[in-house]
């Protein structure tokens, strides 16, 4: 029984080293004070126990100095506590540019798994190590959350929107996944593993196996298969919008308004076409909630960013360039340090 | 199911109905709550209300947790949410009469001298957590009720097949539920002060810190609740609002502990079983709360968000806190509330336990949390197993605990000794009138002189306010 007995999370990423240390500094300021607490409780219900039944303590009503002391420096250790957690939180929050894209979605209870050049997974998810990886994650039905404790990483996964999380392995190995938002009554059920390979075993994995049509190939199949493309023509003016290099740019609405063609709003346009209405166009485009599913969705939606220079993935074989910029909104990454 | 029961109907509830509705009036020399009737009614509320919680529970259950997240409760339970969701309507209105009533009660009802900052820090402490009852429990009622609707009605509210927003749901219910863990420690924390000074037989070291530490807790708390929603796709910059303010109100609660503990210093210090509790809420909510400073950091709570640290982060404040002082209050008041004393030795030998048991049980859960055990698991991963059966050891010595105040309370009310009108030596307009207190309290309506537990003829002090 204790053969197994872990009081300690793996560090396997990038990102676990910079939780820990700061884990360390709340959690050594914490138990200073909590020590300090039950010392002086202790020692002063030792020093001033009652001696005698009619004993009565000696009234003093306060301190203006100590509680402005012990309000005061609680407050600027609290703040140094938020400034590098929501340093911390930055850094986890926001995927280097150019890091390898997997599309994820959670359904009661497994998590599948959608890489750029077709290999499709469940439950499991193979990543090479010393690569960031950002995660595209979309629900079929309830909140779900994606875990993995080595990693430090967590985010929810939440139906009608995309959330993403990003991660860089630093330790080839098999880790836990899990879900962490309650889902149902087999939600204890809904874990996995990471594999984090090295880079050659990692090629060697992507080409092995039966990788089914890329996410851009199945989406264009079904753009062609869903008549998409009688209304949306390439390159020429149909009765929707041309598509090609919409992905990353800016579209003007029929109400004034502006928004960015990221994948939030290609999803919101396919199953919800009345929201946002492109200038100069009608409103004619039927809904498609319900006839296509979440998978289908993200591979319309890497259709549709195929078609935008901004939009190109980059290759999972890490072909390219991994500092080429991948989305016009986003932050430039500092340079890597090299040995991360 | 644990949760809807405990928070709703026992956590919520304890200390403002059993010892508040008691002590209320007595403490400000009033010989009533404001609205008898009113509180009778918000009795039968509750009442009502647990009877649907009930029969969601013997008819199945609810699979939802406590927390009712959209859209599992609206489109994907088939399990008793919405008698479990009424159930939780209709308390909503006892919490929400109550909080009137002390409100009415303490602004109209104060003896001829008992002004403000005369008034015992037990009636502070229950006049911040009335101001949330009735300010915070209206969203969640409204909030059980839009799930309702859109379960049975189909309301796109919640449900993104619908057109509605999940993540609008946990905004709404956090609203009410983080203040709500204040509803549950506030009156704890009032508790503990009158015992603090009542077995140190000293006045409070800072009056006016402690009692506007509640206030302060109280309006500070409905700022924070966005903290549980770091993961959940906020933007990033209201997470950084809600993590700065969450850090905030760990200030006013800091500052109750240093002044519990300054006001042990140079007392007359007594060991028996209110201290005992009073002590073990000091140290659990101690560790509670500096373990809430870890999840408002936000680079850590993505870590372990959703995790058994959370688990064990709240049962420390919320049962830890919430437990201790009412357990702690239970003791204090019992003679006065019963006429009758309990067997000291018992009662000393159970809040040990109580504390042992509730550390088993949940500081491993710190641990697992950290390792990266998910909450609401049933089954998992064997390395997560000896922690595991730790709590479970803990749960059971925990329960015993629970249970031998149990017999020794229920045997004082058949063979206890009559308890004196002030057993304690301490001071306080409760102690003042025979034990157990006539109907209307006071035969003739007290005049107050000065503020509560002077021990020391005001000659004697030495320091200043």
């Amino acid at each position: 029984m204790f053969t197994n007995f872990p009081l300690f999370p793996q560090q396997a990423s990038v990102q676990a080293g910079q939780v820990d240390a700061i884990y360390f500094f709340v959690v050594a300021i914490t138990a200073f004070f909590s020590l300090i607490i039950a010392g002086a409780i202790a020692f002063f219900a030792a020093k001033y126990r009652r001696r005698h039944d009619a004993e009565v303590g000696v009234a003093i009503h306060g301190s203006l100095i100590l509680e402005i002391l012990w309000s005061v420096i609680p407050f600027f250790l609290t703040m140094g506590m938020f400034a590098w957690g929501a340093k911390v939180f930055f850094d986890l929050y926001r995927p280097p540019a150019g890091a390898m894209e997997i599309f994820v979605v959670g359904k009661q209870w497994m998590w599948k798994i959608q890489h750029m050049d077709g290999q499709r997974e469940i439950n499991e998810l193979h990543v090479p190590v010393g690569r960031p990886v950002k995660l595209i994650m979309g629900s079929e039905d309830v909140i779900h959350s994606f875990y993995i404790p080595a990693f430090r990483v967590k985010a929810d996964v939440i139906p009608g929107r995309y959330n993403t999380l990003w991660f860089e392995a630093t330790k080839p190995g098999t880790y836990h996944l899990f879900c962490a938002e309650y889902c149902g009554t087999k939600h204890s059920g809904m874990t996995g593993r990471v594999v984090a390979m090295d880079p050659a075993d990692y090629q060697a994995w992507l080409s092995g196996g039966s990788a089914s049509d890329s996410p851009v190939a199945a989406g264009e199949k079904l753009f062609q298969d869903l008549v998409c493309n009688t209304c949306h023509i390439q390159g020429s003016q149909g009765r929707g919008p041309v598509l090609t290099n919409l992905f990353g740019n800016t579209v003007e609405l029929q109400d004034g308004g502006r928004v960015t063609a990221d994948e939030a709003y290609i999803r919101e346009s396919i199953v919800n076409p009345q929201a946002k209405i492109v200038a100069g166009f009608q409103p004619i485009m039927p809904t498609f909630q319900g006839l296509v599913t979440e998978e289908q969705l993200l591979q319309l939606i890497a259709y549709v960013r195929s078609l935008s220079a901004q939009g190109t993935a980059p290759s999972p074989a890490g072909t390219a360039a991994p500092t080429m910029p991948q989305k016009s909104d986003q932050p430039v990454q500092e340079p890597r340090k090299p040995g991360r | 199911m644990h949760g809807v029961v405990m928070v709703f109907f026992f956590l919520i509830p304890s200390i403002p109905a059993v010892l508040g509705n008691f002590l209320v009036p007595i403490m400000i020399g009033a010989k009533d709550l404001a609205f008898p009737r009113i509180n009778l009614l918000s009795w039968y509320i509750y009442v009502l209300g647990g009877v649907f919680t009930l029969f969601a529970a013997l008819s199945g259950g609810v699979d939802t947790g406590w927390t009712f997240y959209t859209p599992y409760s609206t489109a994907a339970s088939n399990s008793h949410v919405m008698s479990a969701a009424l159930g939780v309507f209709i308390t909503g209105f006892s919490s929400i009469l109550t909080g009137l009533n002390f409100i009415v009660t303490i602004h109209r009802m104060r003896a001829p001298g008992m002004t403000w900052f005369r008034l015992p820090l037990f009636i502070w402490a229950h006049y911040a957590t009335s101001l949330i009852m009735i300010l915070g429990t209206p969203v969640i009622a409204i909030t059980v009720l839009m799930v309702a609707a859109e379960r049975a009605l189909h309301l796109g509210i919640f449900d993104p097949a619908l057109g509605g927003d999940p993540v609008l749901f946990q905004h709404l219910f956090w609203f009410y539920s983080h203040p709500a863990v204040y509803i549950m420690i506030l009156p704890a924390m009032g508790v503990i002060s009158e015992i603090v000074q009542a077995f140190s037989r000293k006045n409070i070291f800072g009056y006016s810190f402690i009692a506007f530490s509640s206030l302060a807790i109280a309006v500070i708390g409905f700022f924070v609740w966005g903290h549980h929603l770091f993961v959940a796709g906020q933007s990033v910059y209201a997470g950084l609002i809600f993590s700065f303010i969450s850090f905030l109100v760990a200030i006013p609660s800091a500052i109750k502990v240093f002044n519990w503990t300054a006001t042990i210093y140079k007392g007359s210090v007594s060991l028996d079983s209110p201290m005992l509790y009073a002590f073990g809420f000091i140290g659990l909510f101690t560790i509670g709360g500096l373990t809430g400073l870890v999840l408002a950091t936000m680079g850590i709570d993505i870590h372990v968000h959703d995790t058994y640290f959370v688990v064990a982060h709240f049962h420390y404040i919320m049962v830890g806190g919430a437990i201790m002082g009412y357990l702690g209050g239970l003791h204090y008041w019992w003679p006065k509330m019963t006429g009758k004393l309990y067997s000291e030795a018992w009662s000393k030998f159970s809040a040990l336990i109580v504390f042992v048991g509730f550390n088993l049980t949940f500081f491993p859960q710190f641990i697992a949390g950290y390792i990266g055990m998910p909450r609401r698991y049933h089954a998992y991963p064997p390395e997560f197993q000896v922690l595991n059966v730790l709590s479970s050891a803990g749960a059971s010595i925990l329960a015993v605990g629970y249970i031998i105040p149990l017999i020794y309370f229920m045997y004082s009310l058949v063979a206890g000794e009559k308890a004196a009108n002030d057993p304690w030596g301490s001071r306080g307009l409760e102690w003042e009138i025979p034990s157990p207190p006539p109907t209307e309290n006071f035969t003739v309506t007290p005049v107050v002189t000065e503020g509560t537990h002077q021990y020391v003829h005001p000659s004697q002090e030495v320091g200043v306010a």
